[in-house]
């Protein structure tokens, strides 16, 4: 119980930074190996912001907005000019933005861990059997209200209907007026959004630094894969997934080897699903 | 127009190619004057012959791969291990890893390329990350993240030691290489390798085999990788799991596509390129890792092609006004 409270936690995290993946993902068929730098500026950015003195309910709004811009930068400037790239080209273009990103962040501010405070207090409630910190019970609380907000905001509302449809078939969504450009340009500032949300929250309870992107964002893409690229409602069941994949094979097995246990158990689901769990299974057009 | 012909020379596939690199890896000691460059050399060397292995896979295949610096990391340890803990000759230990390399490649190649696109990325991705781990935890053997110190190469009593030594025995080693993935490119299981990479049921259906083929390919450039990790544990004589880290894939995969996809000469052109640019780098210090980046993003956003088969691209076309523009160097 005590393994699937924190796997839960873990688990909507990495679904968070893989919904941020899947939205990239349909609306430009990039992966945006810079994902998890936005996490890791979301986190930063906030200590930031609170060493200056400014209370959670403005810093981390500011923090949310600031790694939204930085996502719609990345946009303007790297994947616009080379949208006619090879996929690995792209790949590349998102890696060395990433790697741009994590010295910019190791010059802005330092090598070290720095903690954020959690939200409200730190003593752990205890849940049958087991002790779940409130901070968790915020990052619960919020994934499930962005979930939800997401799915309104995919199935109810113009815009989100007019991301859809430009996954779904660009050069139809073209035709019949829809912005393309405007819906890529949208979908980096939202999942950039999403990444720095997921960073404030797991933040307090993992402590935060200039490389946490790279194993979040790997993890992230990871969840992305094992759901199936660009579906909503897979990236969610793959992040909760391997979260409490690996909390318990961390508990149970090894708690050297939970990473690697992850990535057997996404390897072996590829092996029987090559499509991910909830992917769209094509065929290949000759 | 003297320097033009004579890149566009080395972009020209087989004999003026190899003959190309033959005479730059043997006029470079001119301006090697210090045992500083010598070793730099020596890893652009090393990095090279992955990254022809690679390019055969990425370039030419189409198929990904974020994890080959696993396999680098695998032939390392294996010989580290074989060599340094238990006493066996090098080249005995160098042979039975790249033997048990090869068969690993060979078992988990077969599942993992039946996946496609991105979620083959994940796949290969995986697979790096496991063998890192598995470097990095197993310190009984390994020496976990503290790393292993490894036994100069011999054989028969004469042992390799030296930069300059060194430089000899890689270069002879990459134009080994070079010359086998040429005749490979160039033989009818290259051209099938290509067929297969524009489409992969066209291919099946004139009767390619493509799962066969991306194995072998799969196979052959984790042999490269393997034999290449192997020669650079002994040469640097002490290594640590970061060689074969996500990271180290990645610089891998950049190299490749910097370089241009489809060129083994320019697989070459972009190992030397990105290995020398960190020792140039790192006179900006703390803002290394910021330019590393931004060269990264730069060279692939107005070179997307990457630079060799972009500057022949360019001289074809400065040449001859009316080529049609499909210069695509081999």
């Amino acid at each position: 119980m005590q393994y699937l409270l924190t796997g839960l936690t873990v688990g909507a995290i990495y679904a968070l930074v893989a919904l941020g993946f899947s939205i990239i993902f349909n609306a430009s068929h990039v992966i945006n190996f810079a994902q998890g730098e936005f996490v890791m500026i979301g986190g930063m950015a906030t200590v930031s912001f609170t060493a200056m003195g400014l209370p959670y309910l403005l810093a981390i709004p500011l923090a949310i907005v600031a790694a939204a811009l930085i996502g719609l930068a990345l946009e303007k400037f790297a994947v616009e000019p080379a949208r006619n790239a090879s996929v690995i080209t792209l790949i590349i273009i998102t890696i060395g933005a990433s790697i741009f990103l994590r010295g910019l962040a190791m010059v802005i501010w330092d090598k070290r861990f720095h903690a954020l405070k959690p939200f409200t207090g730190d003593t752990p409630i205890a849940i049958a059997g087991a002790t779940i910190l409130p901070q968790s019970l915020w990052v619960l609380g919020v994934t499930l209200v962005i979930v939800l907000t997401l799915s309104w905001f995919f199935g109810r509302t113009l815009l989100g209907k007019a991301m859809l449809a430009t996954s779904h078939n660009r050069l139809a969504a073209q035709l019949v007026g829809i912005n393309v450009r405007m819906v890529l340009f949208l979908s980096f500032g939202l999942s950039a959004a999403l990444g720095a949300v997921a960073g404030i929250l797991i933040a307090p309870i993992t402590t935060t630094s200039y490389d946490v992107g790279v194993m979040l964002g790997l993890k992230g893409f990871a969840a992305a894969i094992l759901g199936g690229l660009g579906s909503g409602v897979g990236a969610v069941v793959g992040g909760l997934a391997l979260g409490i994949v690996e909390t318990m094979s961390a508990g149970y097995l090894s708690s050297a080897y939970k990473d690697a246990i992850a990535f057997v158990i996404i390897l072996v689901v590829l092996f029987f699903m090559p499509s991910g769990l909830f992917g769209k299974r094509g065929g290949d057009r000759v | 127009m003297i320097s033009g012909t004579m890149l566009a020379r080395l972009a020209s596939p087989r004999t003026g190619g190899l003959l190309g690199l033959a005479a730059v890896i043997a006029l470079l000691p001119l301006a090697l004057t210090n045992t500083y460059f010598y070793d730099i050399a020596v890893l652009v060397g090393l990095n090279a012959i992955v990254c022809i292995g690679l390019n055969l896979l990425i370039g030419y295949a189409g198929q990904i791969s974020l994890g080959h610096a696993g396999f680098f990391g695998l032939g390392a340890y294996g010989s580290a291990i074989l060599a340094s803990r238990y006493g066996w000759p090098p080249l005995a230990a160098m042979l039975a890893t790249t033997v048990a390399v090869a068969a690993l490649a060979f078992v988990v190649g077969r599942p993992i390329l039946r996946l496609k696109g991105h979620y083959l990325a994940m796949a290969t991705l995986g697979l790096g990350i496991i063998i890192y781990m598995v470097i990095a935890t197993e310190d009984k053997y390994t020496g976990g993240p503290d790393g292993i110190a490894v036994v100069p190469f011999s054989i028969g009593g004469f042992v390799l030691q030296g930069e300059r030594v060194w430089y000899w025995v890689v270069g002879a080693l990459l134009l080994l290489a070079a010359w086998l993935a040429l005749n490979l490119i160039e033989s009818p299981a290259g051209r099938a390798l290509r067929a297969l990479h524009s489409s992969e049921v066209g291919a099946e259906v004139v009767g390619i085999n493509a799962a066969e083929h991306k194995l072998m390919v799969f196979v052959i450039s984790a042999v490269f990788a393997c034999v290449a990790g192997s020669l650079g544990a002994h040469y640097s004589g002490f290594i640590t799991p970061g060689k074969a880290a996500f990271l180290h894939s990645i610089e891998l995969v950049t190299m490749v596509v910097f370089g241009g996809m489809a060129s083994t000469f320019g697989a070459v052109v972009g190992a030397a390129v990105l290995t020398t640019l960190p020792q140039l780098l790192a006179a900006f210090e703390d803002y290394e890792m910021m330019v590393f980046g931004a060269v990264m993003m730069g060279t692939m956003i107005f070179l997307p092609r990457g630079v060799v088969p972009s500057l022949a691209r360019l001289l074809a076309t400065r040449r001859d006004a009316t080529a049609d523009g499909e210069g695509n160097g081999v």
